[in-house]
């Protein structure tokens, strides 16, 4: 069967040569558009690299003593700890620090310890690498994005330092501040959040013995997108609270500012402990992903534990609080 | 250029194209590559791509008439289409590998979460359009009220990006990007809508020897 269709086109629909062009134009325009996007995601790289000096690859750490608290839970692989990293001065995509920080100059490096305390003290990154033996302590890491690893860290106590400067009796708090420079963080303006990077403990939570100086990981030194050359370790709290790269610890004697809380004071206090039974006000912190060996799309999430399982060594801290109140 | 976009090769081309993402997350994971959070990355890679898609459906009309390429509305179903069958990607990452069945929890989630709330809102806002894309029931609705069914998409891409703008910790700017097209995408048909109110004679300005259907409304 012959079927007669009337033509689709008349000539009003004919497209005029200058539209035509116009078209061709414009798909040019699409290409050049996407090559120059393409571009500008490589900028900070190019920045970062035009510092010249190469990278300082992580150095191997010796002599380290086994903590017997360890858990003995299955690592997570330094391959998916060290690319996974929330550290926003460098980039907000789980990635991007792996690659915006290759360069970040991190030697020399000084922390200064001062405030509420007897002797105060600037000390370098060498003194601090021997002020305690090195313990490599496998601590369970918890986000607030309900995702989990399990770290072989490498420090120790944070009350080795505290009383190296003596805090007086007016010391109730700790403040910790994260070494800022955006001239070496390209990509510090897209954070959103107020820096330098600031965190808080109250001081009894900073003299716990779980609170880790940390200066290594996986048997090295730590990778500049985990914190490097020195960080805080609290594996009883989210993830947040762990500062990166120490640049000023402040004895103080009210409650500091800390980032997160300071950007959205209903979705992360200054406390941040760890904790099952309370949600973060747009999602469930009941349960966790844990980032393991293997492939990992089909692990199976497991229960989040109160104090992130620190019970036994933390939960006295908090007596009487009200825990949704002060979370 | 006419007569690139209606062969019949054009389709099969474009067809590929949209089916690229879903191949590069294939490979990846065939590579035991989908980052150090499996879940969370095709949760997100899914995700974008189901707005990425639902902004190109929308930019179709506006395309047509702005470019003069009438013949852009064959690749409008397709492309609405493949928002659908990221979406499901999308859904299914949420149901089975995040949540292993669990359906009292996301249940609870459902009501609990806004950012939740809204993008489950967003799919099932999704699943009679997906249904009704066939030129069966658009003459079983007839033009005017399949039309009418199909303006939904408005509703669901904006429901899209307040999903995901719900979501972020800090960094607004993706969100904030997919919410500036689709807000240009809407203000471009309220102004046309503007304009043809105000001078009903140039109602439909691809003239009035092509008759109406549903498909070049």
């Amino acid at each position: 069967m012959l079927i007669k269709r009337q033509p689709d086109l008349t000539y009003r629909d004919v497209t005029p040569k200058t539209l035509y062009m116009g078209r061709r134009n414009f798909l040019l325009g699409l290409v050049a558009t996407g090559a120059a996007y393409e571009a500008y995601k490589k900028v900070p790289g190019w920045i970062a690299l035009a510092g010249g000096k190469p990278a300082r690859a992580p150095a191997k750490l010796t002599g380290l003593v086994k903590w017997p608290g360890s858990t003995t839970e299955t690592l997570t692989p330094i391959e998916k700890t060290a690319t996974y990293n929330n550290y926003y001065e460098f980039g907000t995509d789980k990635d991007e620090p792996a690659k915006y920080a290759a360069n970040f100059q991190t030697s020399p490096w000084t922390v200064s310890v001062e405030g509420e305390v007897a002797k105060p003290r600037t000390f370098t990154m060498e003194e601090i690498m021997k002020l305690a033996p090195l313990e490599e302590r496998i601590y369970r890491h918890r986000c607030v994005e309900a995702w989990s690893i399990v770290v072989p860290w490498i420090g120790y106590s944070f009350s080795t330092i505290a009383n190296l400067v003596q805090p007086t009796s007016k010391a109730k708090f700790v403040a910790f501040e994260t070494y800022y420079n955006p001239s070496q963080m390209p990509l510090a303006s897209r954070a959103g959040i107020q820096l330098p990077y600031a965190e808080g403990l109250r001081l009894d939570e900073a003299m716990n013995p779980l609170t880790l100086l940390c200066v290594g990981m996986y048997d090295e030194t730590l990778p500049n997108q985990d914190g490097a050359p020195v960080r805080m370790v609290i594996p009883w709290k989210y993830g947040f609270k762990s500062i990166k790269s120490l640049a000023k610890i402040r004895f103080v004697k009210s409650q500091p500012d800390s980032a997160w809380n300071l950007y959205a004071p209903n979705e992360y206090g200054f406390y941040s402990n760890v904790n099952p039974n309370v949600d973060h006000p747009r999602w469930s912190q009941a349960t966790e992903r844990r980032l393991g060996p293997g492939f990992g799309l089909f692990t199976k999430r497991i229960p989040t534990l109160m104090f992130n399982g620190y019970a036994d060594q933390v939960a006295s801290l908090y007596t009487g609080m009200d825990l949704r109140k002060n979370f | 250029m006419s007569s690139s976009l209606t062969s019949q090769w054009t389709k099969v081309v474009v067809f590929a194209a949209c089916l690229g993402p879903f191949g590069w997350l294939t490979w990846r994971g065939l590579h035991n590559d989908l980052t150090s959070d499996p879940v969370a990355y095709v949760t997100h890679f899914t995700g974008d791509w189901t707005l990425r898609f639902l902004v190109i459906t929308l930019a179709i009309t506006p395309l047509r008439k702005i470019l003069h390429l009438p013949e852009l509305i064959r690749f409008r179903r397709m492309l609405g289409l493949f928002a659908f069958f990221y979406v499901c990607l999308h859904f299914t990452t949420w149901i089975w590998p995040d949540h292993d069945f669990a359906w009292s929890e996301m249940w609870k989630d459902v009501l609990k979460r806004p950012f939740i709330t809204v993008g489950f809102t967003a799919f099932l806002l999704l699943v009679p359009l997906a249904i009704t894309s066939t030129a069966g029931w658009i003459r079983r609705l007839g033009g005017k009220r399949w039309q009418m069914l199909h303006r939904l998409i408005y509703l669901i891409a904006v429901l899209g990006v307040i999903h995901y703008d719900w979501l972020v910790k800090s960094d607004v700017r993706k969100p904030l990007f997919y919410g500036f097209l689709v807000a240009l995408l809407l203000a471009w048909r309220l102004g046309g809508w503007l304009i043809s109110r105000r001078d009903k004679a140039t109602a439909d300005p691809l003239g009035p020897e092509r008759p109406r259907t549903a498909e070049t409304m």
